[in-house]
């Protein structure tokens, strides 16, 4: 019987010999792919393990993080959450991370190959691994002010603020927003607050960024683009000097005639002029006079169809390259398929207000580990040049003429030069549905610098609809952002 | 067994090895590695958990020197001259075991779902009964060989329990497998009793009707086949197996009965035709009702496709189950070295993972260095048992070690082959270390048997009578 003993005892010997081959394939070969598989849980639980780096706005942190009962350590919590969601996006333990919080989640998470020689100098000196921070380029002021101009007003709508000679976001509302901490967790309360929030379950959608991921028709706003056409294509070269715009206009190419707001003087007017009561014969006939091309080539100068990096991604707006002269002429006045986000108009002025040059928005100042050392600084940079010096002084006066004596007085501050534009824009089939009210305005000092420009969107569906005009909704709200500003450069 | 004589290790084997060295004092030392590992691994978890040494480490500490030191006394009393090993390879198994449950136990996850919380206390209970069993055995079984006059009891015995868990009203149906029952209170497997029992029987059988199995055969294509009336025990074993498998769904226990049987038919017939007859058999029989057992197909499926079965069950699919892919995760996040004492997160495994699946605590904790030093321990608890088959001088004996080493190592194969996803899973509890009153006991008693066994084989003859006639004999007789 000795003999099949033994072969038994090999057999066995084979069966574990067979378990340590499959342990070693589990455990050395395959170790890698199976611990770094993103559905396995523990990819998320060291994610949430260190205490989360903050956003920081001001020297101040925007966010903060709290311990969580379950196997996710640490939870993100934002203070002024709904304030500030446009800029921070959230982070979830259920659903991920979006906007500031997903694009620096090496840096915040603490996992960022920049932060290792700080985590190990903290392993070997037995301090807690932690997140770095995000130092954004935020203004506390401007942003309360915007987020409180749009929340007092009710309706739907965005601001967005740069400081015109470096490109920093000093402001970016968006409202209805969303408090990013009720979505933090995941717990049942998480999912609950996530379903509310969701396009399908609430039209409001106050998740979506409205300053920077909407894109709306800007209306009259949109002349400052073709003003500085004309300057700059030498179709006219004087604020004040008389346009060939016989009143009425009719479109070329139809039979249509081209109307005006009310009863303006607005026959021959002057770029001043016609910019001040908002002509749109004056503008309409630019458009079409310099044609399609042209008027592309100076939209796009001042960052149209291209998709913006703040390091948030914007929407592209809209200026179309296959339109015949009438449609040129209706969308050099903001109107046909022109469509713009609140941060493209808040460039348009802030490449005037800083005569000429256009800088690229940015709002992360600089990325750094817990104890503040620096990793990485963001250094202004020019994005393109759509107006020359001089032209650009000239369309600063014009401007300026609208908020001292036109459309635009509810934006006026004493002691300070602020130039603007208003505009409404029709949207809807047969403009049935209520306008959006725009605003898009600068601020300068005794010094010729500008410290802001602004720009204001609202739409609001319960507004009567003569009320609407960006005058009247938008313009006080991009004055208090003005206000803000100034205040804190004191 | 005369074939003994003439091996390199007859010295163990044969008759009148006097005053053959009892180990004692081996097992004695080994035992001391096998309670201090436990107990630094103790104090590990509770430094990685909670940042201070755990407040049972002196109770838990000394419980287990006490059970291992009252084994190793009746061992010393009882069975003098048994294999020096096994009683420390237990013991640091189940050492380990209870530290690993203890660990799951600190997880609030666990706690949530009531998998764990209260699992060790209890665990140390059932080993303390265990050890208790091991005793008993080694006090009451004298002599192995008195089991023999239990063949057909054993059968009937083991027909019984195997057949419990589909009495209505006593068994458990537990995520589909239907191999418990409940009395009062407690959850027994019977099966893990039945494991033994049915040992038993086939070693009884197999010892009287080894010769007509073996020999009353015809040629067939180069293999023996046995006689229509000899085939009728394996062809009842086989189809009790089956119906194992159909009636409580249990793959495992039906796969680990099948193959002590047919181990035991090899050793007592030292025929391969045996082998490839069962081999068919259970191919055959396993092929057929994994095709139309709904249960046994999924788990078939889920073997295959343990990400597709994870997937189904996050959507919330009845019926499937996330725990494979769990474990695959947890011994790839172990690596080499694992994470250490409870660093890891094995507790997501969820369902069982204190019990079946508690292998995949050690490898995410422990590693591959770990894993496989525990496998080593279970080969060479198998491989003693083996060489306990090879030392004793009784057929009886000898086949019932060899059916119980080899029934162990099936199902620590099976165990841990499905949990590392080699095989489709099965419900059954790695011996020693998972948590389970029936299972560590009955694991306890097996041992205590095999200690027997071998303490009757390396036992030294009395001396024999005086031989007037006799000059000095020749004997062989190793320094």
């Amino acid at each position: 019987m000795n003999k099949p003993l033994r072969r038994i005892a090999i057999f066995c010997g084979l069966l574990i010999l067979t378990l340590l081959i499959r342990d070693n394939w589990l455990q050395y070969v395959k170790a890698d792919s199976l611990k770094d598989d993103p559905k396995n849980r523990r990819v998320l639980i060291a994610r949430y393990a260190t205490p989360r780096g903050d956003i920081i706005v001001g020297g101040d942190p925007i966010t903060g993080y709290t311990e969580t009962s379950g196997d996710f350590k640490y939870k993100r919590t934002y203070k002024d959450g709904a304030m500030w969601a446009p800029v921070t996006g959230f982070v979830s333990q259920a659903y991920g991370a979006n906007q500031l919080e997903s694009i620096n989640d090496g840096i915040l998470s603490g996992t960022d190959d920049r932060l290792f020689f700080r985590n190990t100098l903290d392993m070997i000196t037995g301090k807690e691994k932690q997140g770095g921070n995000v130092v954004t380029t935020l203004n506390a002021a401007a942003q309360k002010a915007a987020y409180q101009g749009l929340k007092n007003q009710g309706g739907k709508g965005a601001a967005v603020a740069i400081e015109p000679s470096t490109g920093k976001i000093l402001a970016l509302a968006s409202f209805p927003s969303y408090d990013p901490s009720t979505i933090a967790g995941g717990s049942t309360s998480d999912e609950e607050a996530w379903a509310k929030l969701q396009k399908k379950n609430n039209p409001d959608d106050p998740m979506l960024n409205r300053a920077l991921r909407e894109v709306y028709p800007p209306g009259s706003t949109f002349k400052v683009v073709t003003a500085a056409a004309a300057l700059e294509n030498g179709l006219y070269t004087e604020a004040d000097q008389q346009t060939r715009t016989p009143l009425p206009w009719t479109m070329p190419g139809t039979t249509t005639v081209l109307k005006n707001e009310g009863d303006i003087p607005c026959k021959n007017a002057t770029l001043r002029v016609a910019l001040q009561w908002s002509c749109n014969t004056v503008f309409g006939k630019i458009g079409s006079d310099l044609g399609n091309d042209k008027m592309l080539e100076e939209a796009k100068k001042f960052g149209f169809t291209e998709e913006q990096f703040t390091p948030v991604r914007t929407s592209a707006s809209v200026f179309s390259d296959d339109m015949n002269p009438s449609q040129t002429a209706l969308s050099s006045i903001g109107q046909f398929n022109t469509a713009a986000t609140p941060l493209q108009m808040a460039m348009v002025a802030s490449a005037v207000a800083n005569d000429g040059t256009l800088m690229k928005p940015y709002m992360v100042d600089e990325v750094q580990t817990h104890n503040l050392d620096p990793l990485e600084k963001t250094d202004p940079e020019e994005l393109s040049k759509p107006l020359s010096a001089e032209n650009a002084q000239i369309l600063q006066s014009m401007m300026e003429t609208v908020v001292e004596d036109g459309t635009g007085k509810k934006a006026r501050i004493g002691g300070v030069k602020v130039g603007g534009k208003t505009g409404t824009a029709q949207h809807g089939v047969d403009n049935s549905e209520n306008p959006y009210a725009w605003f898009l305005s600068y601020a300068k000092l005794d010094d010729g610098s500008s410290p802001v420009a602004v720009a204001v969107v609202i739409e609001d569906e319960n507004a009567v609809r003569d009320d609407i005009s960006g005058g009247g909704l938008a313009a006080p709200i991009a004055k208090s952002v003005m206000e803000a500003v100034i205040d804190s450069k004191k | 067994m005369s074939s003994t004589t003439n091996s390199p290790t007859h010295h163990t084997s044969t008759i009148g090895a006097i005053g053959a060295p009892s180990r004692r004092n081996t097992e004695l030392a080994l035992l001391v590695f096998a309670v201090v590992i436990p107990v630094f691994a103790y104090a590990n978890v509770g430094l990685a958990i909670n940042d201070e040494v755990p407040a049972g480490l002196l109770s838990y500490g000394i419980g287990l020197g006490l059970l291992a030191g009252i084994g190793h006394l009746a061992v010393r009393k009882f069975a003098p001259y048994a294999d020096p090993l096994l009683l420390p390879l237990a013991t640091l198994l189940n050492g380990l075991g209870l530290v690993a449950i203890w660990r799951l136990d600190q997880s609030k996850l666990l706690q949530q779902i009531k998998q764990a919380g209260t699992a060790a206390p209890r665990q140390l209970l059932y080993t303390a009964m265990g050890i208790a069993l091991f005793i008993a055995v080694l006090i009451f079984l004298k002599d192995h060989r008195v089991l023999q006059r239990y063949t057909y009891i054993s059968m009937v015995g083991a027909l019984f329990l195997l057949l419990l868990p589909l009495v209505p009203g006593l068994g458990q149906n537990i995520y589909g497998a239907k191999i418990w029952i409940s009395v009062a209170g407690f959850s027994i497997q019977p099966g893990e009793f039945a494991k033994i029992v049915l040992a038993v029987f086939f070693a009884g059988y197999l010892m009287v009707k080894r010769d007509a199995l073996a020999l009353a055969s015809r040629r067939f294509m180069g293999l023996y086949l046995p006689r229509g009336r000899d085939l009728g025990p394996i062809l009842v074993v086989w189809a009790i197996s089956i119906l194992i498998l159909v009636f409580e769904t249990d793959l495992g226990t039906s796969l680990l009965f099948f193959g002590m049987f047919v181990i035991m038919l090899y050793v007592a017939t030292e025929r391969t035709s045996w082998i490839v007859f069962g081999l068919l058999m259970s191919a055959v029989g396993a092929v057929g009702v994994a095709s139309f057992e709904p249960h046994i197909q999924q788990r078939v499926d889920a073997w295959l496709d343990p990400m597709r079965e994870y997937t189904l069950s996050r959507q919330g699919v009845g019926g499937h189950s996330e725990q494979a892919m769990q474990a695959l995760w947890a011994f790839g996040s172990g690596g080499t070295l694992g994470t250490g004492w409870g660093q890891g997160h094995s507790e997501l495994i969820r369902f069982a993972a204190n019990s079946d699946f508690i292998l995949a605590t050690f490898g995410e904790e422990l590693g591959l260095a770990g894993v496989m030093a525990i496998l080593l321990i279970y080969a060479l608890i198998v491989e003693r048992g083996v060489r306990t088959a090879l030392a004793a001088r009784d057929p009886f004996g000898k086949l019932l070690a060899v059916g119980l080493s080899g029934a162990f190592a099936l199902q620590v194969f099976v165990v841990a082959g499905g949990v590392m996803g080699l095989i489709p899973l099965t419900g059954m509890t790695m011996p020693f270390l998972a948590y389970g009153g029936s299972s560590v006991i009955a694991n306890w008693a097996l041992i205590g048997i095999l200690m027997r066994i071998s303490d009757t084989a390396r036992r030294p003859a009395p001396a024999p009578a005086p031989n007037p006639d006799a000059e000095m004999t020749q004997v062989v007789r190793p320094s």
